[in-house]
């Protein structure tokens, strides 16, 4: 007996603890909770960023929601793509090599400290330095110096960029190594935000708590829960907040965001789920949205594959046509997708009717283009996907179509991860062709051309490569204006529907939504809401 | 017995330090670079990558890196992620007390709702309420956890409007019951089976028939000798379901958008976030060894035949 007696004292003792620690948290009923929307504030379901919140090292969507409350960078764009002016009064050039920026005067950050050109140039010369390892430092390639702070290899000789010269507290130009005649476009960009002083103190501390100078300033961060910036009243850009504040709220699956904003939890979700894209539009009447934006999901043949290596065009024109894209969008896809018919979307400057029936479904020449074109090398083709993005269903049904259409065998190679799919992309282990996206990053067709086809782009992982084509690009860069260059470039895509790097399948579409509390929800160019317009009841 | 607890304490160390070597060799053998991970779809630079690498220590040899894990988890260093940077010992922190609330939650109802079930099916075997019992524990276990947890979503926040249909604060016991009760119902399908044939056979049980003869009064007859040596399999059951309850959890949370364990792993997972996984991996190793040994020393308690030396 004695055995037993000492077992229920351990035992005792371990479910006491086990019930301290679990009450341990639980006991604090007055602090104030998350639970409930605050009056004036709007909820989204934004998810937990991946990394600090620095605008250089944020490119996923999640952080860049917030970033993009919390800064304001020189420019932004309307709805059809066309500039915005922001912080900037102006942003011009005479060659499109050197750029002058001048700044709106008045502007402060956050914290009461004054925007000036050596906020802008300071922090982008941090951006790019090697050494600070930031996700987009690549964005400042094109600024004369750039390679003097982020070479290739080893440390970097400089730590500023001498394409970057402050002319006076609201004057900065900007010297590029050639001339790139929409550079403007891409200071869109949320990277090239300016930092404030505090900054440099502290990087990693800035980086979970920080001051921008955009519309919204940061109230608190509770990890994986809530993110919640409150509307900034001495803001003084054209996007003032309309509402209190927003709270970015994280949720473990699109069903329960979507549950809630059906409840009236949640304001507004992004992207309805696939199990309630049937149903979203009768549950939220007119809080639904359906927007397109300018996004595209192609096909890419891997051109080092068994497949596709030295493929004629003509079959990859042929495999284009056997897609039936309308039929697959309006059933698999429960029309989220807008089929393609050109290699940009819309929404970008310089989209074009390529007048060619290449993306049209055809089955029969499909078959004959393919015959003509000598065949696929083992009449199998592999798309390779990955299995965590909900990309099975439609795989599935191209493959389907293409195996109806001409004969030629068609399997989904499927990645368990995202992580897995782009490893077998970088090493060159593609079967035959690969699920591709792009999202636009400024709206000029030049970001989906030369950043997917050029030989040496770093995202053309089918590794396309056409001299002519390349060629054609340089030609484009050249260009005295950016009308000239969106030419060019319409020529380019003009070109490769002859060469076929790849097969655009459709556009996407933003399907979300929002409930009673709020109103006035748009969409900008690249398929994010506009939180500043959105009001509260 | 004292010394009995102390061995199965010491025991303890090799088998975290193995599972943690364990994890850790599989994590580094999954596909997929997280660092790359990061960059997504779009353009990026492979030197940022290289450097980022380099910083973190992820172009060190394996052995190399385990050492290096091994000595900071010595000296209560959980390592960094790789995307947040922040420290895993924070994100630890955050998801335990959610997924140990909703857990002990989940518990106490399945021991409480789960063992009257059984003694009240068990005490007269083959009855109507015997029978009702088992056909509803039937459907119990053949319901898949999501569509118990839609169905009371459905029920109870939109029909009833009783609560929220998701955890908004993981801290409220309101806010947890529903997940608690998804998360148990599996379970206790199988804890009221257990139970009740466990006491029907018991009650055939010589002893019982000479309690009867002796008699006693029948609260005692059941509350203390048919009881007693009835829950030994059930104990048994319950020990290793803590566990389970603890990271089977992932689908429960989902749907209720509760924070907690089975969510941080999955996506720590997901982004090849090694250092995460193994952090909460390996307590939950320790959750499983240290519920095994109350198991053990509860045995003790019901069965005062069985001792430890």
């Amino acid at each position: 007996m004695r055995g037993a007696k000492s077992a229920k004292w351990v035992a005792g003792a371990i479910v006491v603890a086990l019930a301290a620690t679990a009450c341990g948290g639980g006991s604090g009923e007055d602090e104030p909770k998350d639970k409930g929307a605050l009056a004036g504030y709007v909820s989204i379901d934004v998810g937990e960023p991946q990394k600090p919140l620095i605008p250089a090292d944020t490119n996923e969507t999640n952080g860049s929601y917030v970033i993009q409350s919390l800064f304001t960078q020189l420019l932004d764009f309307d709805a059809k793509g066309e500039i915005v002016y922001t912080n900037a009064e102006s942003v011009t050039t005479e060659d499109s090599k050197t750029w002058t920026v001048k700044l709106k005067s008045g502007w402060k950050f956050h914290n009461g400290e004054d925007v000036t050109a050596q906020s802008y140039v300071d922090a982008w010369n941090w951006y790019a330095n090697i050494k600070n390892n930031q996700q987009n430092s690549f964005w400042f390639a094109d600024i004369a110096g750039y390679d003097d702070v982020h070479p290739e290899k080893g440390d970097p000789k400089a730590d500023k960029m001498s394409g970057l010269k402050v002319v006076d507290d609201t004057t900065f130009t900007i010297d590029l190594k050639e001339r790139v005649p929409y550079f403007n476009y891409k200071l869109g960009y949320t990277t090239f935000a300016p930092l404030p002083k505090v900054f440099y103190d502290d990087p990693k501390a800035f980086g979970q708590k920080p001051v921008g100078n955009g519309p919204y300033k940061f109230e608190k961060w509770t990890h994986k829960k809530l993110i919640q910036v409150q509307a900034w009243d001495d803001y003084k850009g054209p996007n003032k907040a309309a509402n209190k504040g927003i709270q970015f709220k994280n949720y473990a699956t699109l069903e329960a965001a979507y549950q809630d904003v059906v409840s009236g939890n949640l304001d507004i979700i992004r992207q309805v789920g696939p199990t309630d894209l049937p149903k979203y539009k009768q549950d939220l009447g007119d809080g639904a949205i359906e927007e397109p934006y300018a996004a595209i999901q192609s096909l890419v043949p891997a051109f080092y594959s068994k497949t596709f290596k030295d493929v004629d065009p003509k079959v990859i024109q042929g495999l284009s046509m056997a897609i039936d894209r309308d039929t697959i969008t309006k059933t698999v896809l429960n029309n989220t997708r807008t089929p393609a018919t050109s290699f940009t979307p819309p929404q970008v400057k310089g989209n074009q009717d390529l007048d060619t029936d290449v993306f049209t479904y055809d089955p029969k020449k499909a078959k004959a283009l393919i015959e003509e074109g000598g065949g696929v090398p083992g009449n199998k083709v592999w798309i390779q996907y990955n299995t965590d993005g909900g990309h099975k269903e439609w795989v599935t049904a191209v493959c389907e179509s293409i195996r109806n259409a001409t004969g030629v065998d068609c399997v989904g190679d499927a990645k368990p991860d995202f992580a897995t799919d782009l490893e077998a992309r970088d090493n060159d282990e593609v079967k035959s062709m690969y699920r591709g996206g792009w999202v636009a990053d400024y709206p000029v067709n030049v970001n989906f051309i030369k950043e997917l086809y050029h030989t040496n782009a770093e995202s053309n992982n089918g590794r396309f490569s056409n001299k002519e084509i390349d060629a054609l690009m340089a030609e484009g860069d050249k260009a005295e204006s950016l009308d000239e260059a969106v030419k060019a470039y319409q020529e380019v895509e003009k070109k490769l529907v002859d060469e076929m790097p790849a097969i655009p399948l459709w556009y996407y579409r933003i399907n979300g939504g929002h409930g009673k509390g709020v109103d006035n929800v748009n969409v900008d160019f690249h398929g994010d809401l506009e939180l500043t317009e959105v009001t509260t009841k | 017995m004292g010394r009995y607890v102390a061995r199965r304490l010491l025991q303890m160390i090799p088998v975290f330090i193995g599972s943690t070597l364990l994890i850790f060799l599989m994590m580094y053998a999954l596909p997929g670079d997280p660092v790359r991970a990061l960059m997504g779809d779009q353009a990026f630079d492979p030197a940022v990558v290289e450097s980022i690498r380099h910083d973190l220590g992820l172009d060190l040899p394996i052995w190399q890196q385990y050492l290096n894990y091994l000595g900071g988890l010595l000296q209560g260093d959980f390592g960094t992620t790789i995307g947040s940077q922040r420290p895993v010992a924070d994100i630890i922190a955050e998801a335990f007390p959610v997924t140990i609330r909703l857990t002990l939650f989940a518990f106490v109802f399945l021991v409480i709702v789960g063992i009257s079930l059984g003694v009240i099916a068990g005490l007269r075997p083959d009855s109507v309420r015997d029978r009702g019992l088992l056909t509803l524990t039937l459907v119990l276990i053949s319901m898949p956890s999501f569509v118990l947890g839609y169905l009371m979503q459905y029920l109870f926040a939109f029909q009833l409007g009783v609560t929220t249909p998701t955890v908004q604060d993981s801290e409220n016991f309101g806010d947890l019951l529903l997940p608690a009760i998804v998360l148990a119902s599996l379970s206790l399908a199988y804890v009221a089976r257990l139970t009740r044939t466990s006491m029907a056979e018991n009650l055939r049980a010589d002893y019982m028939r000479t309690a009867v003869a002796k008699g006693l009064p029948r609260s005692r007859i059941v509350g203390v000798h048919l009881m007693r040596n009835s829950m030994i399999p059930v104990v048994t059951f319950l020990g290793t379901d803590i566990g389970n309850l603890m990271t089977g959890a992932i689908v429960t949370e989902g749907i209720f958008n509760v924070q907690g364990v089975g969510d941080a792993i999955y996506e720590a997972l997901f982004r090849r976030e090694g250092a995460t996984v193994v952090g909460i991996a390996s307590l939950i190793v320790i959750v499983y060894l240290v519920a095994s040994l109350l198991v053990d020393l509860l045995y003790a308690v019901l069965d005062p035949r069985i001792r430890y030396a």
